[in-house]
């Protein structure tokens, strides 16, 4: 394009330029170090064909998300390139005392690492010094209330969800006391991160699963722009922005149980696991029907560009509707702002079967003020009748109280174990 | 009991304190929260504890006395000018145990520490690694820790530590134990480290036993 007739100097900064607009705000953070310079003269055949590779290090590594606040990072914290999910059970014996004892250490290591320090006791400390916008969030599942002896502080609805006629639910996806999810922009941060935290929590706990997700790397595409699934999909269209109005509304919890209510909110995690083969024998014509949009714009079928609004009155010619009675898009659509769910999910793409069978899919994190008055009854109605089940499947499912975040010098949970 | 025979050590402090574990009193709460999760917070974000001077002492050895900005939740110290930043013990059911952390002297002279006691300990040694005949041995360290002025002195598991024997009771993960170091000019810090579970910085000494022989240390590998 342009940049080709700018000479290679210049060129360079062009394109550290064109990083640091994309990743946004830097703080003053420049770019690092950067360029190896392999220079054509030194090495005698001139030119960008003479270019040693070169390493251009952008100081997004260096970017932070407070860990202390009124709610726990990582949810309204746009979401990070890597994830992993950690669902914990509690060992016999890990009664109230040892969870207060537990989250002070998991709260401690997290403070640390997401400012991009080490743990205390940390075997690699030179592996925390890159944040990369590390986040640390903790839920609690339905059996750490009664192990704590506080089972009258779980929300209602803060349950194992009932069973649907579309999941095939795995046990070794499914359940947990204790969450963890871990988000950063770094893969390998990601990993010290889960290594450390682990460690501590192992006293208190045994690992029931463990899934790593994945979104585009950072910088790839613009941090506003809907993402696609691997089915193709662009996937979050109608999802509500940290930003707007109605976020709080949709997630922060503002009833029930007290210690949940200021900053709180639910997570349900549902592992869905996407049936590529046969999704692969569907021509577009028929995906797009599925969904209710376009696959190449994620325009609604009623509308020219990704966020018009669907029109689910429209007609055809026959007196159809355009958008099907069973287009996901029709299923899943709330009306009502305070029903509406908030999603931040990652892909999952693991190891391949021989005959080349992915094993592929959705690690479906959504947030909500409330499991049972907006969770269920959306997922109720795509279990009805949604055309996509026919390449979804459910095969993981666990549900999370996700407590308010915590001050300096205080800890995750303290307002319902201390 | 641990009171009384505390007491008749040198150093003893008649306050000392045992473990401290999590409970659910708020009251227990109250005087708990504040200690080393809170410390170790403070310190990332103000770089080090100040708690210079804030003791009743006032011969301070440096002139930073006056600078004091202790708040509530960070160590506690009495007249001393030394921080222990970022303290921990590996948690350990029975026997001994080691504890770590970064001794931070802002004086401009040398301190050295000569002893510490524990709450949750019969004993506490000032232990070093050294190479005696090209095996690394523990043992006990004669002349204390320096700080030196100005400087840092680390105390990390393979390196100088301070060695907790004959436990009172099993110290587990998220414990919080309090210590309280002597330096040579008689003034005494005390801080509270938490239990981590920690694989390296072996301690296989049998209870009661504080001699580097026959300690089971002696195959321990330098890091």
């Amino acid at each position: 394009m342009e940049e080709n007739r700018i000479p290679p100097v210049s060129r360079r900064r062009v394109l550290a330029g064109g990083a640091l607009t994309v990743t946004g705000a830097l703080a003053g953070a420049g770019i690092t170090a950067a360029v190896e310079r392999g220079s054509g003269s030194q090495d005698g055949s001139g030119g960008d064909a003479g270019r040693r590779p070169r390493t251009v290090t952008v100081a997004y590594g260096e970017e932070t998300v407070p860990f202390h606040g009124r709610h726990q990072a990582g949810i309204a914290t746009p979401a990070q390139s890597h994830a992993v999910f950690l669902g914990f059970e509690l060992a016999k014996g890990t009664d109230r005392a040892a969870l207060g004892r537990m989250m002070r250490l998991l709260t401690d290591d997290a403070a640390r690492l997401t400012r991009g320090e080490p743990a205390l006791a940390d075997t690699e400390p030179e592996l925390a010094a890159l944040p990369a916008r590390l986040t640390v969030t903790f839920g609690f599942g339905p059996g750490l209330f009664r192990a704590a002896g506080v089972d009258d502080q779980r929300p209602a609805s803060l349950e194992p969800l009932p069973r649907f006629g579309i999941d095939r639910l795995q046990d070794r996806w499914s359940g947990g006391d204790l969450l963890i999810q871990i988000c950063a922009d770094d893969p390998l941060t990601v990993a010290h991160a889960q290594r450390m935290l682990i460690k501590d929590a192992r006293s208190f706990a045994r690992l029931r699963w463990t899934q790593r997700g994945f979104r585009r790397g950072r910088g790839v595409e613009d941090d506003g722009v809907t993402q696609r699934n691997l089915m193709g999909q662009l996937d979050g269209t109608a999802n509500p922005y940290p930003d707007d109005d109605v976020f709080s509304e949709i997630v922060w919890t503002d009833a029930g149980p007290r210690w949940l209510r200021d900053g709180g909110t639910t997570l349900v995690l549902r592992r869905i696991r996407i049936e590529l083969e046969t999704w692969d024998a569907v021509d577009t014509g028929a995906k797009e029907f599925t969904i209710g949009r376009r696959l190449g714009t994620g325009a609604p079928l009623t509308g020219t560009a990704e966020k018009d609004l669907p029109d689910f009155g429209a007609e055809n010619d026959l007196g159809l509707p355009v958008i099907s009675e069973h287009a996901h898009i029709r299923r899943a659509h709330v009306g009502e702002d305070r029903r509406r769910i908030f999603r931040r999910p990652y892909n999952y793409d693991e190891a391949v079967a021989a005959d080349g069978r992915s094993e592929t899919g959705l690690l479906f994190a959504s947030f909500q003020r409330d499991i049972g008055e907006q969770f269920l009854p959306i997922q109720r109605s795509l279990a009805e009748s949604d055309l996509l089940n026919e390449w979804t499947t459910p095969i993981g499912s666990a549900v999370f109280a996700v407590p308010p975040g915590c001050a300096a010098g205080g800890w995750i949970g303290d307002t319902l174990l201390g | 009991m641990r009171h009384d025979y505390l007491s008749e050590l040198p150093n003893a402090k008649p306050e000392g304190r045992r473990i401290m574990r999590a409970t659910t009193s708020p009251t227990a709460r109250r005087t708990r929260r504040p200690r080393v999760l809170v410390a170790a917070s403070a310190v990332a974000v103000l770089g080090m504890i100040t708690l210079a001077g804030c003791g009743s002492d006032d011969s301070s050895p440096s002139g930073s006395g006056g600078s004091a900005t202790a708040t509530p939740g960070e160590a506690t110290a009495t007249a001393a000018p030394v921080t222990m930043k970022d303290p921990w013990v590996k948690a350990a059911e029975s026997g001994m145990t080691g504890a770590f952390g970064t001794l931070v002297n802002r004086t401009d002279a040398d301190i050295t520490v000569v002893s510490a006691t524990s709450g949750a300990s019969r004993t506490t040694e000032l232990h070093e690694v050294a190479d005696v005949d090209g095996k690394m041995v523990m043992r006990p360290k004669e002349d204390g820790f320096v700080i030196p002025a100005k400087g840092s002195h680390r105390l990390e598991p393979g390196s100088d530590h301070l060695m907790l024997m004959g436990l009172a009771d099993a110290v587990k993960p998220g414990d919080e134990v309090p210590v309280t170091l002597t330096f040579k000019d008689g003034r005494t810090l005390e801080f509270t480290a938490v239990a981590k579970q920690f694989a390296g910085g072996k301690e296989n000494y049998e209870p009661g036993e504080s001699g580097m022989k026959d300690s089971g240390m002696s195959d321990m590998k330098k890091d």
